[in-house]
């Protein structure tokens, strides 16, 4: 059964010259439930403009956008929010960690916005991404392998269906990339969450089974994208 | 598995309101300490100018009325409740025996002035006003252990709790008094006072006199008496005759009220030699109202510096929203929704107003210490620094409250915070 579900998504911005850029035109794309699947894509294809509409944080000129079986495309900015914070985990390329808050206050405000703060939960994983004794650093006091293991925490705290990762290891050299990449695939199944993985990295993607091309799934990319 | 489950939308908000407070701990606690500042001078304006108004109007006066010259009610009892102000002059003795002779009056007490002891005034007068005065219901003037009433036939004196701290005369102590109610050092008397007794603490002007036997003004050096409407001085020895005397005012206790009304319409509407001063708490309040302006003003200037104050909340908070948006947008991306963004802001304005409203009262405690010893100092009339004024509570209310609405400009800002645009660093 389907996780997500894209059907017809268009997706433009207004161009500094007054037209519209269509950047994303899916007719259809869709993830197995617990599934894990990588999606390349160059620079500037629109990776991240995708996966902020799948978290709902973008909403869609046109299409249907559905996590588990539920259209967030019709929905209010607040229930998206909602939606977002109960059922989808991002992780960012610059980790967007809370600057002044704890490794362990970062999980915690995850689980705040959505079901509720469950601290036992909250250290049980940083303790599962090796953080035991830097629960209470703040960001500027880990390395930055250190603060994309608290994104990942924070990413899977609030027990989503879909982890999304837009660049996780961007900012890591290849031995930490390979060990976050690692983390971040067995944390989601461990915890059951089905992981959209964007990059442009050939080393991350060799490593899914299930990978896609966002260029051969974006009819835009291939039609130029100007109305 | 869940241990501490909160509120999807309330938990999130006093960890973002600390965290922000924190993070920005210069400038928050630089508003705390303006907000207390505003919400301090606010309290302690609108208390003084209420404790005051009490104190002067309907504080512990003791007498129902004065009597004196021709002239200003409010010189009058400026004069003789408060021991202030000059005396508008002098009525002969035969008003006193006169008036105290009146059925209607219970205690008539002459008070005779023209000397000081180094600024605090001598006032002669009459046994009675340590033996039968009560300056409250029921509380007479008590003597401190060892001391004891005047001899009317000597220069004796006994002397308030105030003088006698800020003087340092004591039981025993002699002292040479000053003419005049202002002191001048030059301007000595030659005849020497013996302190009999010391009062205790009433915390009312009383405690800022010297009280002597109303002889001893009569036969002080260079006095001059014109009770009769010709000068005579008193001569060692000889008894004054009383068409000579002369005194400051008569204070007047009366058996009811209605008195009052009846010796208004007597020595006031239809007399011509004197003023009787009565009811004196209105007597005062008319000061007050002339005066009103002045409070006014100031309350003015209080509310004007809270909006300040306000401004200056806004502008903190303001000032960090772009350094934010990113914070905003991360908060937005876990989940929180524009209003929760948009509470945090508001409760962060709120909370600095709050704990500034709070320092509030630890600025207010110590203008008002301050302004309760000045006006000791000045008038012996004494605020009660505990007393409660609805002031107390509607300022820190109104003060939370301002700085709430202070806090939605910039709520604005954060609510409309562009979450795609802002995920990404900004150099």
């Amino acid at each position: 059964m389907p996780i997500l579900e894209i059907r017809n998504l268009q997706k433009s911005f207004r161009s500094p010259e007054g037209g519209n850029h269509v950047i994303l035109d899916i007719p259809e794309f869709c993830l197995e439930a617990g599934h894990q699947a990588a999606l390349e894509g160059s620079s500037g294809s629109g990776k991240t403009t995708l996966l902020n509409l799948i978290a709902g944080i973008l909403l869609p000129d046109q299409g249907e956008i559905r996590i588990a079986s539920r259209n967030i495309a019709p929905m209010s900015e607040s229930d998206r929010d909602r939606w977002r914070a109960l059922h989808i985990g991002y992780v960012f390329q610059t980790f967007n960690l809370l600057q002044g808050y704890t490794a362990l206050e970062n999980v915690l405000l995850g689980m705040m916005f959505g079901s509720g703060v469950d601290l036992s939960f909250a250290k049980e994983l940083l303790h599962r991404v090796g953080l035991s004794d830097r629960m209470n650093y703040r960001p500027g006091q880990l390395s930055v392998g250190q603060q994309q293991r608290v994104a990942l925490a924070r990413a899977v705290a609030n027990h989503p269906q879909l982890v999304l990762a837009d660049e996780p290891t961007g900012n890591l050299d290849r031995q930490q990339a390979q060990t976050a990449l690692g983390l971040l695939r067995d944390i989601c199944r461990e915890n059951g969450a089905a992981l959209l993985l964007v990059s442009h990295d050939p080393h991350v993607l060799n490593q899914f089974e299930e990978r896609h091309s966002l260029d051969s799934l974006n009819c835009a990319a291939q039609g130029g994208g100007e109305e | 598995m869940k241990s501490g489950h909160q509120h999807p939308f309330l938990g999130g908000l006093p960890l973002i309101v600390r965290k922000s407070l924190r993070q920005h701990l210069l400038s928050t606690v630089i508003t705390i300490v303006s907000v207390a500042l505003a919400a301090g001078l606010m309290m302690a304006v609108f208390a003084i100018d209420s404790q005051t108004y009490k104190a002067f109007t309907g504080g512990p006066m003791g007498f129902d009325a004065v009597l004196g010259a021709r002239g200003s009610q409010l010189q009058l009892v400026l004069n003789s409740i408060f021991h202030l102000e000059t005396s508008p002059g002098n009525i002969p003795w035969q008003l006193y025996t006169t008036i105290k002779e009146d059925p209607r009056v219970e205690l008539a007490i002459p008070y005779a002035l023209g000397d000081n002891y180094r600024g605090y005034r001598m006032v002669g007068t009459v046994e009675e006003i340590l033996t039968r005065f009560e300056y409250q219901p029921g509380q007479k003037f008590s003597l401190q252990p060892g001391g004891r009433i005047f001899d009317s036939s000597r220069r004796e004196a006994v002397i308030g709790s105030f003088v006698a701290q800020k003087t340092g005369l004591g039981l025993n102590s002699r002292f040479k008094p000053y003419h005049g109610l202002v002191f001048n050092e030059e301007d000595q008397h030659g005849e020497e006072f013996l302190v009999v007794g010391v009062l205790e603490p009433t915390n009312t002007p009383a405690d800022r006199v010297i009280w002597i036997p109303i002889e001893g003004i009569f036969r002080m050096g260079g006095h001059v008496l014109r009770g009769s409407g010709t000068d005579y001085q008193a001569q060692s020895g000889q008894e004054i005759p009383d068409e000579h005397k002369e005194v400051s005012s008569v204070m007047l206790k009366f058996k009811n009220p209605q008195a009052g009304f009846a010796l208004d319409q007597t020595i006031n509407k239809q007399g011509k030699v004197a003023t009787l001063a009565w009811p004196l708490g209105s007597v005062m309040a008319e000061l007050f109202q002339k005066l009103g302006w002045v409070s006014r003003v100031l309350s003015l200037v209080a509310c004007l510096v809270v909006l300040v104050v306000a401004g200056s909340v806004l502008a903190s908070i303001y000032n960090t929203m772009n350094e934010r948006r990113r914070e905003f947008a991360i908060l937005r991306a876990l989940g929180a929704r524009k209003r929760t963004v948009f509470s945090a802001i508001v409760l962060e304005a709120a909370t600095i107003s709050a704990l500034g409203a709070l320092l509030g009262f630890v600025i207010y405690a110590l203008i008002l210490a301050f302004a309760a010893a000045i006006i000791r100092n000045q008038t012996g009339v004494v605020l009660n620094l505990l007393a409660l004024h609805p002031v107390h509570l509607f300022a820190p209310l109104g003060i939370i409250l301002i700085g709430a609405l202070a806090g939605i400009v910039p709520a604005f800002k954060a609510y409309a915070t562009d979450v795609a645009s802002n995920l990404s660093p900004h150099s």
